[in-house]
């Protein structure tokens, strides 16, 4: 019985370390290149991406002793929410649309979804809210590289990578959404700040898979 | 706050800019038109009051120009309608239903449909007045 007892709290207290260090890992992420991010959206928006950003981790941080002692689905819906009510910007909705609906999915049909499916649920989420597609240089364009990767089932390094790779390719597009579409062709030759934020969040959570259960 | 809502059964506004000043000015300009008989609420700037948009300024704004009539919703820039797609999501069924972005120039529209809603025009004629100024 005490045995019992105790794995079951050694779970809950994995299941909280796991949520809390995602949450840490994100946060040190987006606060190490906020500057940077707000420089990238300068360029082609209102410059505000970084602090935007930065605004809502630390509020996703500020309740994380509330969010570890969540299920893992409604702690990414709770999570999305947070987003939502503190990001601002066109960055918040879709952020925080992308994590509300993988805890939706994951969190219905029983858990009979697996991540994979759950993740290209919440990406056409996101594309329907900011009713844009891949290509039109926003943080889509790191998404469905993601979900590609995750489906051919590559590894941690392989999705960080790819991540990375993707953002870099909007360098080359034109914006068709956001602020940025106002520039046109001036558009081209910059990274979309949403992508790269995006590619930093998946690497982060990436790495800090890796350092939990290395391969 | 009820007491508007119980007095007027008009249609209410919710102008949404990402500067607060913009935002107020709109809402002064409309209070001008149609003083107070059309419920009016406004949302303008980030949650620190710098430039921006947020869904839960919005949606506390909605909640404060809420009429059983419906409401039109006026946004400036992209991230005040995606904001405010959200806070009306937030808003939940069925007030949502009642909750309609106009597709229409911030100021123009805003006054155009407060001037319609005072008259006691339905969601869908305010909007549909507001909307015409649209190529």
């Amino acid at each position: 019985m005490i045995g019992e007892g105790w794995k079951k709290v050694s779970v809950v207290s994995a299941h909280a370390a796991l949520i809390g260090g995602l949450i840490e890992a994100c946060r040190e992420a987006i606060a190490a290149n906020a500057d940077h991010l707000s420089e990238l959206d300068r360029a082609i928006g209102d410059g505000d991406h970084g602090t935007n950003m930065r605004r809502g981790l630390e509020a996703v941080y500020a309740e994380r002793n509330r969010l570890v002692q969540l299920p893992l689905p409604k702690a990414l819906e709770e999570t999305g929410l947070t987003l939502v009510m503190s990001v601002g910007g066109a960055a918040g909705p879709l952020y925080g649309t992308l994590l509300i609906e993988i805890g939706r999915q994951l969190a219905g049909a029983n858990g009979q979804i697996d991540f994979a499916r759950a993740l290209e649920h919440a990406i056409d989420a996101v594309a329907r809210r900011g009713r844009a597609s891949p290509g039109d240089k926003t943080l889509l364009d790191v998404l469905y590289p993601v979900h590609a990767e995750v489906v051919r089932r590559a590894g941690l390094a392989g999705i960080s990578r790819q991540a990375e790779r993707a953002a870099s390719l909007t360098l080359g597009m034109k914006a068709m959404r956001g602020r940025a579409a106002f520039l046109g062709d001036r558009s081209v030759g910059h990274v979309d700040p949403g992508a790269k934020s995006c590619s930093l969040l998946t690497a982060a959570i990436c790495r800090f898979l890796e350092e939990q259960c290395p391969a | 706050m009820s007491g508007m809502n119980s007095k007027s059964a008009n249609v209410g506004i919710v102008i949404v800019s990402h500067s607060p000043l913009v935002a107020q000015g709109t809402a002064d300009m409309v209070r001008q038109m149609v003083g107070d008989c059309v419920p009016l609420a406004w949302s303008g700037g980030n949650a620190e009051g710098g430039l921006g948009t947020h869904a839960a300024g919005i949606l506390a704004a909605i909640e404060r120009a809420w009429s059983d009539a419906g409401i039109a919703v006026f946004v400036d820039l992209g991230g005040a309608e995606t904001n405010s797609e959200m806070a009306i999501e937030m808003l939940g069924e069925p007030r949502s239903g009642r909750v309609i972005i106009c597709n229409a120039p911030l100021v123009e529209g805003a006054v155009m449909a407060a001037a319609e809603a005072s008259g006691g025009a339905a969601l869908a004629r305010v909007v549909a007045t507001a909307e015409e100024l649209s190529p």
